[in-house]
């Protein structure tokens, strides 16, 4: 996990064609949807991106930096009511809606993250969980925008170059930002600032003795990933049309660092592989019925949330390093002699 | 604003404030001795509510609607059933970093939920106050609750007995070790498996203290955990991780903080902001009340308040 | 050419009978079924069952294949199963709902989708004002209407003095806005507290020492348990009286028991109620579940028993949205709650009344119907309606 290999172009290893075949696969799905005429699975897969976006972000700091955020979904909320509330007062212009959500994001995981970061382990792990919760009890209390029972968006943000309001456009969008997301990782891993954040992740205090403001460091890692959860959240926005305190439960944040972690939490892509996994498993479970055992399948859809309990505890105890994860690392210990 | 509600809503700080200590003090001592963030100990705390409604409601060798023996049945339910959770599958979890007992005990708390729904249904479970303590008591003109009355009373004897334990006896000197280095201790030839074991087991009974007290006021549903868990832990951190006394300490400020806070905030803010903005912001800003007063704990004391010293 | 134009016509006849009779309509149904709340959803899909299968499986002699779906108390989970019953089921009817925040999140989708919506709970002001949809029916009530109904029933008692307590979210506020409209006296204080808050004893001691003539409160599910045992163990439960609204029904009763006898509560049905429907309903309810039918259930089953006589009156044939409209606004079945019309915006017109928790003929902890406060109530949003 997390050894020192240069992004070569190595066509048969798992690192490019897991990600090559995902990327690829998402891009056609449209086209199959159409064919298929069933373009629900355009908006389902909207959402899996998403999330997969958010745990994307979220595994910056948790697989790379060591830190185990349980506040994220604080950040959904920032980039959806960003959009929710500027489209409330009339401001329908995407490019001010993203300006907008990262400004206040940044500013925001800035002032947080100088606060959190000076914990670490476990008074981490409730720190971040305290300001999610206040973010949430903050934004409930917003009756003006809805408060608990959200905010209804007329219009997708508009970018005048291209129709949101068109699901193909939006979801095209949003594939686009997972790429982008995923190739700027994939450089920053690889770069000086990555490096020292891994180092930071297994020796702080030697990275401290080697001279490296290790604080400032961190505080950067924890922003950017945050604000990739910013762009989530306003994607989200955009696709549900609504904005709601929901979005920023602890329950949503735990969802994040399961997917991070069923993927893979070291590797790069791994969150995106978590998070397809994760949430197909979720809507199956819950509408599954091939009617071969009715009584019991009435149970298990009722009770389907037992199931994702169980299916994290085995995932936990067994399958520790993630679907991508095994696969990246049994390609590490093959090259090795 | 009369000295009689002050103190009515002072016990009533205290009251809640005792039940968070019963929870608190099973989970910082898992988690400052074993290392362990159990997230399903809220679960433990549900389920002990429920074996004690459910022996409440059914006769048990013949005996039915005893408050005594649905106290038999929860803690004692609520301690076995820690014990078989432990030994089947969080021990494999103790070397693991706190992510994996995290996300673990995410999951049981999924399962126990669903277990709970499937079995009792998805509404509120009936329990009541017991006949013998559903008035109230009369103390020095001030009218309140029987039955919170002794919530506090038993909060308060179990918070000795443990302080009791864990300063003067054996065992509570093993835990202390335990607490400031659990290698040593195993080293010294103790039997650090059962230790722990008995430590879970003492945790979990604990948990299904707060249960049975709570039963009989709060709703017993399933999920009734996550939200007192959630300010467990942030009594817990506030406190210092591992410390008795920490516990303590946060819990009772905690619980008064949040009680007046929520009850003095509004009308506070009344006199200095117009009266619909003090209404929407008041709520608001008590919920709130409880998470800045961790975060500005942890601000000046990263380690809490009572941090347990490390060897 | 004789026997080729018979054998055509008939080939045609059949086809159409074919077509028309035998493809189940897909009715997609979506309800919170999950968390403290489940309870509600789940006697909404119960009673609604109930009617499917009483009739075999068929609403308006068609078969009908019902979807089930779990918004889970989220909205956007909720926005996600209104996209697939439109994009992938392409349902043309979809009933349910339990919650205002979910409705609202789906009322975009739903409406662009075109469907026909029968709702069988949350009636949220925005779609009874500007936001109104011609497609939009509610068998349940408009969230305000069971708090005018309780400020209604205040007046009329002469209270004087009012504490409103409700949870901090829009339908907490709605609600004590609602009984503040109807209520003619003084609102001594109003105090939102935090959603799924479990003690109560801090606020409950601030009604003590205000004294008030009566509390109002809008407490659903198991806040309401939490909150009605704390009101009794205070030992206020005999001394200030407590109206309230979805605080004790028959989500919550099973749960308090004997401690909620004697709190008044608001709304457009009970399980005593003398007129034929419901007394085969409750009967059936009663027999087949094993508990008393919450007003969930009887908002459902009346859905229910509408989509049963609208579709029979389109004779199966859903498509004709226009058609099956019309049937539908003209609710011409035996409600189970009495006289039933709907309002130009598809929100109920009826009677409501208030209740007490009180024991029945069997000794079991009921609602006993005490008054009617308002009759053939029109919600207060109607106007600001567009559709006339």
């Amino acid at each position: 996990m997390g050894n020192a290999m240069k992004l070569t172009m190595n066509f048969t290893s798992p690192r490019f064609y897991v990600p090559a075949i995902f990327l690829g696969a998402l891009a056609l799905l449209p086209i199959y949807a159409m064919l298929a005429h069933q373009p629900f699975y355009v908006t389902l897969f909207s959402r899996i991106m998403i999330f997969a976006l958010a745990a994307l972000g979220l595994n910056f700091i948790l697989g790379y930096g060591g830190l185990v955020s349980f506040g994220h979904a604080l950040y959904l909320g920032v980039g959806a009511y960003a959009v929710g509330i500027l489209s409330f007062h009339g401001v329908t212009n995407g490019w001010l809606h993203l300006i907008a959500a990262l400004a206040i994001g940044i500013l925001m995981a800035g002032l947080i993250g100088a606060v959190v970061l000076r914990t670490s382990g476990m008074t981490f792990i409730m720190i971040t969980l305290a300001f999610a919760q206040m973010g949430y009890f903050f934004v409930v209390s917003l009756k003006s925008y809805g408060g608990d029972d959200g905010l209804t968006i007329d219009n997708r943000s508009a970018f005048g170059l291209f129709d949101l309001n068109s699901n193909t456009a939006l979801y095209y969008l949003i594939l686009a930002f997972l790429a982008a997301v995923f190739f700027l990782f994939a450089r920053l891993v690889e770069s000086r600032f990555g490096m020292v954040l891994r180092g930071v992740k297994s020796n702080e205090r030697r990275m401290l003795a080697l001279g490296f403001p290790t604080f400032r460091y961190k505080l950067v890692a924890y922003i950017i990933s945050a604000q990739v959860c910013v762009i989530a959240g306003f994607l989200l926005a955009n696709l549900t049309k609504f904005a709601s305190p929901s979005y920023m439960v602890w329950q949503v944040s735990g969802d994040l660092i399961v997917m991070a972690v069923l993927g893979g939490m070291g590797t790069l892509f791994g969150p995106v592989v978590g998070a397809v996994v994760y949430l197909v498993v979720e809507e199956s479970l819950s509408s599954l019925s091939p009617g071969w055992f009715p009584k019991i399948e009435d149970v298990l859809n009722k009770h389907w949330l037992a199931l994702m309990g169980i299916f994290v505890i085995l995932m936990v105890l067994g399958f520790r390093k993630g679907f991508y994860g095994y696969l990246v690392e049994r390609e590490a210990r093959r090259a090795q002699p | 604003m009369s000295l009689e509600l002050l103190i009515v809503q002072l016990l009533n700080g205290l009251q809640y404030g005792v039940l968070l200590f019963l929870l608190a003090a099973g989970l910082t001592l898992v988690f400052g001795i074993m290392n362990f963030v159990n997230l399903a100990h809220g679960s433990l705390y549900m389920m002990g509510a429920y074996f004690a409604a459910w022996a409440y409601n059914n006769p048990i060798f013949g005996i039915q609607g005893s408050f005594v023996m649905a106290a038999f049945v929860g803690i004692a339910g609520s301690m076995i059933l820690g014990v078989v959770v432990e030994r089947l599958i969080l021990f494999t979890l103790y070397e693991r970093d706190h992510l994996d007992q995290v996300l673990a005990t995410f999951g049981l708390i999924l399962v126990f939920n669903e277990v709970a729904r499937f079995i009792w249904g998805p509404s509120s479970y009936y329990m009541e106050v017991p006949e013998k303590l559903s008035g109230a008591i009369n103390l020095f003109g001030i009218s309140y609750p029987a039955y919170r009355f002794m919530i506090i009373a038993v909060g308060l004897l179990v918070a000795l007995g443990t302080f009791l334990l864990i300063q003067k006896t054996r065992i509570g000197m093993l835990i202390r070790a335990g607490a400031s280095n659990a290698t040593m201790v195993g080293a010294l030839g103790v039997n650090i498996k059962l230790l722990n074991t008995l430590l879970f087991g003492l945790g979990a009974g604990l948990a299904g203290v707060a249960g049975l007290m709570a039963g009989p006021i709060l709703s017993v549903q399933p999920g009734m955990g996550e939200p007192i868990l959630i300010v467990t832990l942030v009594v817990i951190v506030t406190g210092g991780i591992g410390s008795i006394r920490g516990a303590f300490f946060a819990a009772l400020i905690v619980g008064v903080i949040d009680t007046i806070g929520r009850v003095f905030l509004p009308i506070v803010l009344t006199n200095l902001v117009e009266k619909s903005l003090a209404q929407a912001a008041g709520p608001a800003i008590a919920s709130m009340l409880i998470y800045l007063l961790m975060a500005v704990v942890l601000a000046v004391k990263p380690q809490g308040l009572f941090p347990v010293k490390h060897g | 050419m004789k026997i080729a134009a018979f054998a055509t016509a008939t080939a045609l006849a059949l086809a159409a009978t074919a077509a028309q009779a035998q493809t189940p309509i897909k009715i997609g149904f979506v309800a919170t079924l999950s968390g403290p709340a489940g309870a509600l959803g789940q006697d909404q899909y119960d009673a609604f069952m109930m009617v499917v299968e009483r009739n075999g499986g068929k609403l308006g002699g068609v078969p009908v294949q019902v979807l089930k779906e779990d918004d889970q108390l989220k909205p956007d989970v909720g926005v996600q199963i209104i996209q697939k019953f439109a994009e992938k089921e392409k349902t043309p009817i979809v009933t349910g709902v339990t919650f205002s925040n979910v409705m609202m999140a789906m009322a975009k989708p739903l409406a662009e989708s075109g469907a026909i919506f029968v709702g069988s709970n949350a009636g949220p002001a925005p779609l009874a004002g500007p936001a109104c949809n011609a497609n939009f029916f509610f068998t349940s009530w408009q969230n305000d209407m069971q708090a005018e109904v309780m400020g209604k029933y205040a007046t009329d008692q002469g209270y004087k003095r009012v504490y409103g307590m409700a949870p901090n979210y829009q339908a907490g506020k709605d609600f004590v806005a609602g009984f503040k409209r109807f209520f003619k006296g003084e609102i001594v204080d109003e105090v939102y507290t935090t959603l799924n808050q479990p003690d109560y004893s801090a606020e409950i001691s601030q009604i003590a020492a205000k004294k008030p003539d009566a509390v109002y409160v809008f407490y659903p599910g198991g806040m309401g348990v939490n909150f009605v045992k704390q009101y009794k163990q205070a030992g206020l439960l005999g001394k200030i009286p407590l109206l309230s609204t979805s605080t004790t029904d028959g989500a919550t009763l099973p749960a308090l028991k004997e401690t909620a006898l004697g709190v008044i509560s608001g709304t457009f049905w009970g399980p005593d109620f003398d007129n034929p429907a419901n007394k085969t309903f409750v009967a059936e309810f009663e027999k087949k579940f094993n508990r008393i039918p919450s007003q969930y259930a009887a908002q459902s089953y009346d859905a229910a028993q509408l989509l049963d006589n609208a579709i029979a009156k389109v004779k199966g044939n859903v498509g004709d949205k226009a058609a099956l409209r019309a049937a539908i606004r003209k609710a011409d079945f035996k409600s189970v709650r009495g006289p039933l019309t709907f309002n130009n915006n598809g929100f109920p017109i009826q009677n409501m009344y208030a209740f007490v928790v009180a024991k029945d003929a069997k000794g079991r902890v009921n609602l006993k119907t005490i008054a009617q406060p308002i009759t053939a109530q029109r919600d207060s949003y109607a106007d600001k309606c567009p559709i006339k």
